[in-house]
């Protein structure tokens, strides 16, 4: 018998009814993308090609989307099976995010009918970051699905099945941290040809180290951030000493980040951009509070130990990555010639859509799937 | 005050990471800027030349079967009499711009002066575009550089539209099938033995077609001449038959650019104002873009060997931590 279990518990839930309205109101502004281009719901220009489906959906939905690589790293990898409660939760978390991150991909794309193209090799250019980024994710994706396949099996009492299956695992595991360390350092990478359109405080050579760092940090935040609110709205008790303990390891990763970030800064001599005061300055410090906040606060052990201060040091976090990468995409970059773009509503709405159906998706699989691990009596 | 173990153990970790940090920086060192192909063909538009007569811009319009493109403000009373583009878009791959200051009294002078700007893809050495293109649907030609594109390997990704420094490639917003647009430098034409259209019309010579490597001791000539000199500019093709253009030689800027801007440029130009006031930029590397983002891919991904050691490390590290988590219930063993 397995130690997970369904939540069980009604579906149609007041804010279920209120999350499948935004929903809907994104699938049907995608409807009208599809019918009259992308023009007709988005502000995107041949300035600012790339908005916030790309830098949000995207770039961020897939970081947000880390927690079951960072926990495969800690569990599989480093055998640290005291994390294990908290496996499920955060593959299945990673599933959504990476889901509808590749669905996202969809909707952006121009000429999504030939997507295929980037599968057949004679069209396939290894050089291009994009198309590294685009085997990853749909590698990822997979395997994300295969991580996910016993606990429907454990569902529909498949037990055999699910035995090979897992006596295979170690593949798909191993094979599921490779592709986000290849991919979230790429997302990075993404933006180094943009040269002179991106400003000097986004635009390093060192990009891929700091998506990559800044992807884990986040993938500990989220795991961090998921537990303790299910806790709460499921009332169930709190993890609190294994979240101790990831807090501890954030807490490193936040350090060698910071040191990383800033001693570029000061190699390439741009150190003094910081303090410019101009919009891209003031982001740029926004960014780095939020990195500093959660170094503050964890750097106290007493406070690892509080479920309200290791939720502000995770929400914290999830927003300075965040920032980070609307930064790198949005607000660092300009591409001249009087081009300007802020997100039309339609496009927020989208974007409020794709996210509101993944909290919709995570609370079905938790109430029906053995998800969440089983409370001791 | 005494070191004590915390302290250096942070102070030898910080210095670590600095040293990381520069190695870094220091192993994503570019790859090497691509050469001019051998056959290079380009164009060099001599701005002081250009009377702003668009007659290349209705060309390339008929010569690449784009539509006419009308100003909204002008709804309403332009019925397609006047095309009326101001910038390169999906319907239009070239234009002409106006630089204006002040009172704009003279002709390629900075300062209350006016000068023309010819706008479409610069064919560069080392494009960006094919650089970052997921599906090679963007082409540069092995033998004469000219830089195409394929709409039916193109996925609409607009990676291009974001990575080419001259914001060359237009992407259509307003069609459920969209497409991306830009100038091939008319290699349908050049297949039979023609001109790029926007050449073959130009009435001054202000836009020359040729050799790369020719245009750009032309192009020197031009700068080595004395200003007032009376000069006999090509038209159409350097080196053709056509008549040329007299002329006297204007105040141009000390060098043409697209020499070695970004790894160089297929097409050229000179010019009487500064090269930023014509939009182009002017604050850029030797090195192409693209040179330095696939540095960091390929030493990365060099022969897949950096991927496949982590790979087959987290193979043996899976496996052999795998039965401590096989089982649910069997409590996991701390052995690390
Ligand atoms: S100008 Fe832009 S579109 Fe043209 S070759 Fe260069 S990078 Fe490509
Ligand atoms: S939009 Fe088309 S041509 Fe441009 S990079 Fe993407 S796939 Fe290539
Ligand atoms: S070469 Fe052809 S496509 Fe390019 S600007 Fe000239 S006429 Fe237009």
């Amino acid at each position: 018998m397995s130690v997970h279990q369904p939540l069980g518990g009604k579906l149609l839930t007041t804010p279920f009814i209120i999350l499948s309205f935004f929903a809907l109101i994104g699938g049907v502004l995608m409807l009208e993308r599809f019918i009259f281009g992308l023009g007709a719901v988005s502000n995107l220009n041949n300035g600012y090609a790339w908005g916030i489906w790309i830098a949000i959906d995207v770039v961020i939905g897939t970081a947000f989307g880390c927690g079951g690589f960072v926990m495969a790293i800690l569990i599989y990898i480093f055998n640290k099976g005291e994390y294990h409660p908290l496996i499920r939760p955060a593959v299945m978390a990673s599933l959504f995010g990476y889901t509808l991150g590749g669905t996202a991909v969809m909707f952006d794309l121009g000429r999504y009918w030939q997507i295929y193209n980037v599968f057949l090799p004679w069209y396939g250019q290894l050089n291009s970051v994009m198309f590294e980024v685009a085997l990853c994710v749909t590698g990822y994706i997979i395997v994300l699905w295969i991580e996910f396949t016993p606990v429907f099996l454990e569902r529909l009492g498949i037990v055999g099945l699910r035995k090979k299956l897992e006596k295979f695992l170690f593949i798909i595991v191993a094979i599921g941290v490779l592709l986000p360390t290849m991919h979230q350092s790429s997302l990075g990478t993404l933006m180094v040809s943009m040269g002179f359109k991106l400003y000097p405080l986004w635009n390093t050579t060192l990009l891929p180290v700091i998506f990559l760092i800044t992807a884990i940090i986040m993938g500990y935040a989220i795991v961090t951030f998921e537990a303790l609110l299910s806790s709460a709205g499921f009332q169930r008790p709190y993890d609190t000493t294994i979240l101790n303990k990831i807090s501890g390891i954030t807490w490193i990763l936040l350090l060698v980040y910071l040191v990383i970030r800033f001693t570029d800064l000061i190699m390439r001599e741009q150190l003094g951009l910081v303090l410019v005061g101009d919009l891209n300055s003031i982001m740029f410090l926004l960014e780095n509070l939020f990195f500093v906040i959660p170094v503050v606060i964890l750097a106290s052990r007493a406070k690892r130990n509080s479920p309200y201060f290791l939720f502000i040091s995770a929400i914290s976090m999830l927003l300075a990555a965040s920032l980070l990468r609307i930064n790198t995409y949005l607000i660092g970059f300009n591409p001249g010639g009087g081009w300007s773009y802020f997100p039309s509503i339609a496009e927020i709405m989208v974007t409020v859509g794709i996210f509101s159906f993944e909290i919709m998706l995570y609370l079905i699989f938790v109430k029906t799937l053995p998800v969440l691990h089983r409370v001791e009596a | 005050m005494a070191i004590n173990r915390r302290n250096f153990l942070k102070a030898a970790t910080g210095s670590a990471l600095t040293a990381i940090v520069a190695e870094e920086a220091q192993a994503f060192s570019p790859r090497e800027t691509k050469e001019l192909p051998p056959k290079a063909v380009g164009m060099l538009y001599d701005s002081t030349l250009c009377i702003g007569c668009k007659a290349c811009v209705a060309a390339c319009k008929q010569a690449n079967d784009q539509p006419l493109e009308i100003l909204e403000s002008q709804q309403g009373w332009n019925e397609g009499a006047w095309d009326s583009a101001i910038d390169i878009s999906a319907k239009t791959l070239n234009v002409i711009k106006a630089y204006t200051n002040g009172e704009m009294t003279q002709k390629d002078r900075e300062v209350d002066g006016y000068a023309f700007m010819k706008r479409h893809c610069l064919h560069c050495v080392d494009p960006s575009c094919v650089s970052v293109c997921p599906v090679s649907a963007m082409q540069k030609d092995p033998i004469t550089g000219v830089v195409t594109h394929n709409p039916d390997a193109c996925i609409g990704c607009r990676y291009c539209v974001v990575g080419c420094p001259f914001s060359v490639p237009q992407f259509d917003y307003e069609t459920p099938f969209p497409q991306i647009h830009k100038c091939q430098f008319c290699s349908h034409l050049q297949a039979q033995g023609k001109l790029p259209a926007c050449c073959d019309v130009c009435p001054t010579g202000a836009s020359l077609f040729g050799d790369v490597r020719e245009l750009k001791e032309e192009a020197k000539r031009r700068l080595g001449a004395e200003e007032g000199e009376v000069y006999e500019f090509p038209r159409g093709k350097l080196g053709g038959d056509r008549d040329s253009h007299t002329a006297q030689i204007p105040k141009y800027q000390k060098d043409f650019y697209g020499d070695t801007e970004l790894g160089g440029t297929q097409v050229m130009y000179l010019s009487g104002v500064p090269f930023d006031k014509l939009g182009l930029p002017t604050n850029v590397p030797d090195k192409s873009y693209a040179s330095i983002s696939e540095g960091i891919q390929h030493t990365l991904y060099k022969g897949m060997i950096a991927p496949l050691t982590l790979l087959s490390g987290l193979l043996f590290m899976a496996y052999r931590n795998r039965k401590h988590h096989d089982d649910d219930e069997q409590s996991p063993k701390e052995d690390l």
